[in-house]
């Protein structure tokens, strides 16, 4: 049986140091947050802890300098318009592709198919000029069209759900009189609220962490989301690092919050949104 | 009333068959516009010479795929891939062990299970500079190593082999756990039943990982594996925020942000992306042969 207790010891073992290797990079980041200029130029190290734990005058700075409230806003924004966008036209394709049958709809299902397969970072060169084309470039839009237009995820996710509702309801209402979209607005989608749970939670991290997009389509600085500007805090802050990690902070933390108050969904949604 | 039946019969089917297109009146658009439009002109580009600006371009043939093969500071980036393959490999081997782990009883699962996807759903720009700070001279990596005895004086991001290195383990803590849930998912939809049926056959854990877990999952490994190759290749954000390219770091997907948007290059930037865009797809396609994916089907 010791053999066995060892093996037991092994494991945690294990799980308390990835433990440790996944907290401490940011529990260190939260400890300089905490700390002076003149505590920094000191030479505190890195584990020391701060002098005055409750001093949260680098957040300040960093939320106000840092125009964190305008990048909070601007985030929302996208992330209202996005979603909203994602999850009609996730749900109307999927509508469409699983409940009627029409020419050419294996052409159409294979266009969004091989969609899947290309990696939206390879075509930004070209896709660049089309957004500047439309005059869409360093505006608000030029993110949401791109968001609604490139999820190939949703709406798989949503096709797994419309096929599991039976068409025996919409025929029902068909003999109701209802018409297709009435049927689409107020039986399939009001169905399909678990699958919108799961869209919307994948979608709002996604948004809310990408970097590559808002940096290429809106450098603006009054355009800044969360990612864009904390990236500017390199260059006036370049030194202070102790603001930095103020900043560094404020963008995790809505994160975490929703995180662990959403943990199962956010679990669910992402083996789901992530297998394909 | 001649034949008013019939004529309502065919009104009803001419709306029928346009019904769905309605529905997909928008998506497509946004599909082609967005999706298909600039593959199609990013072919077109990659034989020209644009700047990106200027309304005059040549044709240039094959050059700049040339160039790109040949000019060796270009074609380098793809030995920087390298290090975040084999990053990727401990990644899955990581993800696999802990989601193995954690799928039996364990104290405190739920802890473990949320401490190590968290890292997944951190911003990018976070993450860059929790590990600019943690890599510094005298930061947090080398005070750690310091309580064990352990003195480097050493630029972590300074040599192209510690900085590649040290940016591909960025990768391992960032995505780790993300696997790892993928894998734990799978795991747990493996009947429970089957673990009892063992058990009784008095099957130690190894055998019920060697002949009931591993084939499970087998899919999702895979599957994994084929993105990790495609990640590997499209790495971005981590290198661009901590290094921007410095000391031998220039990502495929650096590199040509750069040479379209700093060094106005369209026509060798769009050449470089229909590279990466048919090594992606090649790898794709022999995911599709080797795990027959019978839950992709669209239809």
């Amino acid at each position: 049986m010791s053999r066995r207790r060892a093996l037991r010891a092994l494991v945690y073992a294990t799980l308390i140091a990835a433990t440790l290797v996944v907290l401490l990079p940011l529990g260190v980041v939260l400890l300089t947050s905490l700390k002076s200029s003149k505590e920094m130029t000191d030479g505190s190290g890195a584990l020391t802890p701060p002098d005055d734990p409750l001093d949260v005058h680098n957040y300040v700075e960093a939320f106000q300098d840092g125009r964190m409230l305008q990048a909070f806003g601007n985030t929302l924004f996208i992330c209202a318009f996005a979603i909203a966008g994602t999850v009609l036209i996730g749900s109307m394709t999927a509508y469409a592709i699983d409940r009627f049958t029409f020419r050419l709809k294996k052409l159409v299902v294979a266009l969004f198919l091989l969609a899947a397969l290309v990696p939206g970072v390879t075509t930004q060169v070209a896709t660049f000029q089309i957004v500047n084309s439309f005059g869409l470039f360093d505006t608000r839009w030029a993110p949401i069209v791109l968001y609604m237009g490139t999820d190939i995820v949703s709406i798989y996710i949503f096709l797994q759900f419309i096929r599991s509702i039976p068409v025996s309801l919409d025929e029902a209402a068909r003999l109701d009189g209802a018409n297709a979209f009435t049927i689409y607005w107020r039986i399939i989608l009001p169905l399909l609220k678990p699958a919108i749970a799961t869209v919307v939670i994948v979608k709002g991290i996604a948004v809310y962490n990408d970097f590559y997009i808002p940096f290429l389509y809106m450098p603006s600085q009054d355009l800044g989301v969360i990612s864009t500007s904390l990236f500017r805090f390199r260059g006036p802050y370049g030194a202070h690092w102790e603001i930095i990690s103020a900043g560094t902070i404020l963008v995790i933390l809505p994160t975490l919050i929703v995180f662990l108050a959403l943990q199962r969904f956010i679990y669910n949604g992402f083996m789901r949104g992530a297998t394909r | 009333m001649p034949g008013a039946p019939g004529q309502a019969r065919r009104r009803g089917q001419g709306w029928r068959a346009l019904t769905p297109w309605l529905f997909l009146l928008v998506p497509l658009a946004l599909l082609i516009t967005f999706t298909y439009a600039p593959i199609a002109d990013m072919v077109a580009y990659s034989f020209t010479d644009w700047d990106g600006v200027s309304p005059e371009l040549h044709y240039t043939g094959g050059h700049n795929y040339a160039e790109i093969f040949t000019r060796q500071d270009l074609f380098e980036v793809f030995f920087v891939s390298g290090y975040y393959l084999a990053a990727s490999a401990v990644q899955i081997v990581a993800a696999l062990y802990f989601a193995t782990i954690l799928s039996f009883k364990v104290r405190f699962r739920n802890f473990f299970k949320g401490v190590l996807f968290f890292p997944s759903l951190i911003n990018g720009v976070a993450i860059g500079f929790v590990f600019l700070y943690f890599f510094q001279d005298g930061g947090t990596l080398d005070t750690v190593l310091g309580l064990f005895g352990v003195h480097t004086g050493h630029a972590w991001l300074g040599t192209p082999v510690s900085a590649n290195i040290s940016l591909a383990g960025v990768s391992v803590w960032r995505y780790t756990g993300l696997n790892f849930v993928l894998f734990l998912g799978a795991i747990q939809s493996i009947p429970g039943e089957l673990y009892e049926a063992a058990e009784l056959d008095g099957a130690s854990r190894w055998q019920q990982f060697r002949y009931i877990i591993a084939p499970g999952i087998k899919p999702v490994v895979t599957l994994t594996v084929i993105l990790s190759v495609s990640g590997s290749l499209s790495v971005f954000e981590v290198p661009y925020i901590m290094t921007g390219g410095a000391t031998g770091t220039e990502t495929f997907v650096t590199q040509t942000v750069k040479l379209a948007f700093q060094y106005n290059k369209t026509g060798l930037a769009s050449a470089a992306a229909v590279v990466l865009l048919l090594i992606v797809l090649a790898v794709t396609w022999v995911q599709r042969r080797l795990v027959p994916d019978d839950r992709a089907d669209l239809v």
